[in-house]
C-alpha cells in the first residue's frame, strides 16, 4: 500500500469520525444547550410528585428553562424536595407557582413555573414556596366517585 | 470407581487448563502494555494498523449503520404510530443506537471484520516462525507486531462506533422524515430533548472503547497463543470471533447495568 494514500485515508477516517462524534454531540444531543450554560440551583417541595424523573424538563411558558437535577424525600416533613437547575439568564419572582403537569395525556411529567407578580426575584439555593402536587388519576377517581355518592344521597334525602 | 476418577479429573483438567490460560492471558496483556512505548515512539506502525482496522472496516460499518437505522426508523414508526406518537421516532432511533446497538453491533463487526484478520496475521507469522526470527534478530515481537495491532484497534473502536451510530440516525432520519413524512422538527428537537451528551452519548464511546480494548486483546492474543499449524490458525480465528462476541455482550450487559441503573 503506497504510503500516501493511507496517510490519506486514515485522515479521512480520523476527521469523519470526529465529525461523528460532534454530530452526536450537537446535533442529537443536548451538548450545546444544557452543559455550557451556566445553571443556579432552587428547591421547591412538593406533597406528591406523582412521575417525575430527574432530569426532567421545568417550563415556563412552554419553553425549557431549566431541568430537575434531583429529587429527594424529606423523612422530617415527608414531602419530596425537588432541586431545580434553572438557566442563569432566567430569574423568576419570589411568589413563583410551581406545579407538576404532563405533556400530553399519556406523556411524560415535568415542572411548570408560572412567574407571579413580586419584585424580588428567587436567590440561588432559594425555595419555591407555592407549589401543586401531581394529579394522581386515582384520587382524582376516587373524588369524583364519592362526590357521585354524596349527591345521590342528597337527591334520596330530598325526595 | 475408575469412571468416577475419571469424570473428576477431566472437569479438573479443563478447569485448570482455563484458568491458566486466564492468567496467560492476563500476562501476555501486561506485557503488550509495557511495551507499547514504541507503538507511539513510531507513529507509522500505528498508522499501518488504524489503516487496517479502522479504515478498511469503514464500508460495512456504514453500510450496516445504515441499514440498522432503516429498519428501526420502519419498525419504530409501526409501533409508535398506533400510540399517536410518531413524533417520538427520533428519540427512538437516537437513544437504542447511542446506548446500544452503535457500541455493541460495530463491535460485533470489528470483531468479525478486523479481530479475525488481526489473529490470521499474528497466526501466521507464528506458524511461518517469523516472530520467533525477530526475536533472534533482537526485535521484541510484542513490540513491533502486537501492540501496534492492539492500539490500532483500540483507537479505531470508539471512532467506528459513533460513525454506525450516526449512519443509522442518518438512516432512521431517511425513514422517518423523507419517506414516511414525521415532521422533520418533531424530529430533531424530541431528540435533542432526551438525549443527553454526558449520559447517553459519552456512555455510550466509554462502552465501545471498553469493547475495542476487549477485542483487540483476544485477537491478538489468540493469534500469538495459536497452534502454528494451518488448522491451528483457522481455529484460533474462530476462537477470537465466537470469545469476543461473548465478551461483548457479557461486558455490555455488565456496563449498561452501572451506567444506566435509574434512568
Amino acid at each position: 500500500m503506497n504510503r500516501r494514500v493511507m496517510d490519506l485515508w486514515v485522515g479521512v477516517f480520523v476527521v469523519i469520525g470526529f465529525a461523528a462524534v460532534l454530530f452526536l454531540a450537537l446535533k442529537v444531543s443536548n451538548f450545546s444547550a444544557s452543559s455550557f450554560a451556566t445553571t443556579y440551583e432552587i428547591t421547591a417541595k412538593f406533597d406528591n410528585i406523582g412521575g417525575l424523573k430527574a432530569r426532567g424538563p421545568v417550563k415556563s411558558a412552554g419553553v425549557v428553562v431549566g431541568r430537575v437535577a434531583e429529587i429527594r424525600f424529606d423523612p422530617q416533613t415527608y414531602e419530596a424536595n425537588v432541586v431545580l437547575k434553572i438557566d442563569s439568564q432566567y430569574q423568576f419572582p419570589n411568589d413563583t407557582f410551581a406545579s407538576i403537569l404532563t405533556s400530553g395525556l399519556l406523556g411524560e411529567q415535568y415542572i411548570g413555573l408560572d412567574a407571579g407578580g413580586d419584585e424580588r426575584m428567587i436567590p440561588a439555593g432559594g425555595t419555591i414556596a407555592k407549589t401543586q402536587s401531581a394529579i394522581v388519576l386515582e384520587k382524582l377517581i376516587s373524588q369524583f366517585l364519592f362526590n357521585k355518592a354524596s349527591e345521590g344521597k342528597k337527591d334520596a334525602g330530598a325526595q | 470407581m475408575r469412571l468416577i476418577e475419571r469424570f473428576f479429573s477431566v472437569i479438573g483438567a479443563n478447569t485448570i487448563d482455563r484458568v491458566w490460560r486466564l492468567g496467560f492471558a492476563a500476562r501476555f496483556f501486561l506485557a503488550m502494555l509495557s511495551h507499547s512505548g514504541e507503538t507511539f515512539r513510531r507513529p507509522r506502525l500505528l498508522l499501518r494498523e488504524l489503516y487496517a482496522s479502522g479504515v478498511l472496516s469503514l464500508i460495512i460499518i456504514l453500510v450496516s449503520g445504515l441499514f440498522v437505522g432503516l429498519v428501526l426508523g420502519l419498525q419504530g414508526y409501526d409501533t409508535l404510530q398506533r400510540y399517536g406518537s410518531s413524533e417520538a421516532l427520533g428519540i427512538l432511533v437516537a437513544l437504542s443506537l447511542v446506548r446500544e446497538l452503535g457500541p455493541v453491533v460495530a463491535a460485533l463487526l470489528f470483531a468479525s471484520r478486523a479481530g479475525s484478520s488481526m489473529t490470521a496475521e499474528v497466526g501466521l507469522m507464528k506458524a511461518t516462525e517469523q516472530l520467533a526470527a525477530m526475536d533472534m534478530m533482537a526485535v521484541n515481537p510484542l513490540a513491533r507486531i502486537m501492540a501496534p495491532r492492539f492500539w490500532g484497534g483500540v483507537l479505531s473502536m470508539p471512532l467506528l462506533a459513533t460513525l454506525f451510530t450516526a449512519a443509522g440516525i442518518f438512516g432512521g432520519w431517511l425513514i422517518g422524515v423523507i419517506f414516511i413524512g414525521v415532521d422533520e422538527g418533531a424530529f430533531w428537537a424530541q431528540m435533542q430533548a432526551n438525549v443527553s451528551f454526558r449520559d447517553d452519548v459519552f456512555n455510550g464511546i466509554i462502552k465501545s472503547a471498553v469493547f475495542g480494548v476487549a477485542v483487540s486483546l483476544i485477537a491478538v492474543f489468540e493469534g500469538f497463543d495459536a497452534v502454528p499449524t494451518a488448522e491451528g490458525v483457522s481455529r484460533a480465528i474462530t476462537r477470537t470471533v465466537v470469545t469476543s462476541a461473548l465478551a461483548i455482550l457479557a461486558l455490555d450487559f455488565v456496563l449498561t447495568s452501572f451506567m444506566f441503573r435509574g434512568l
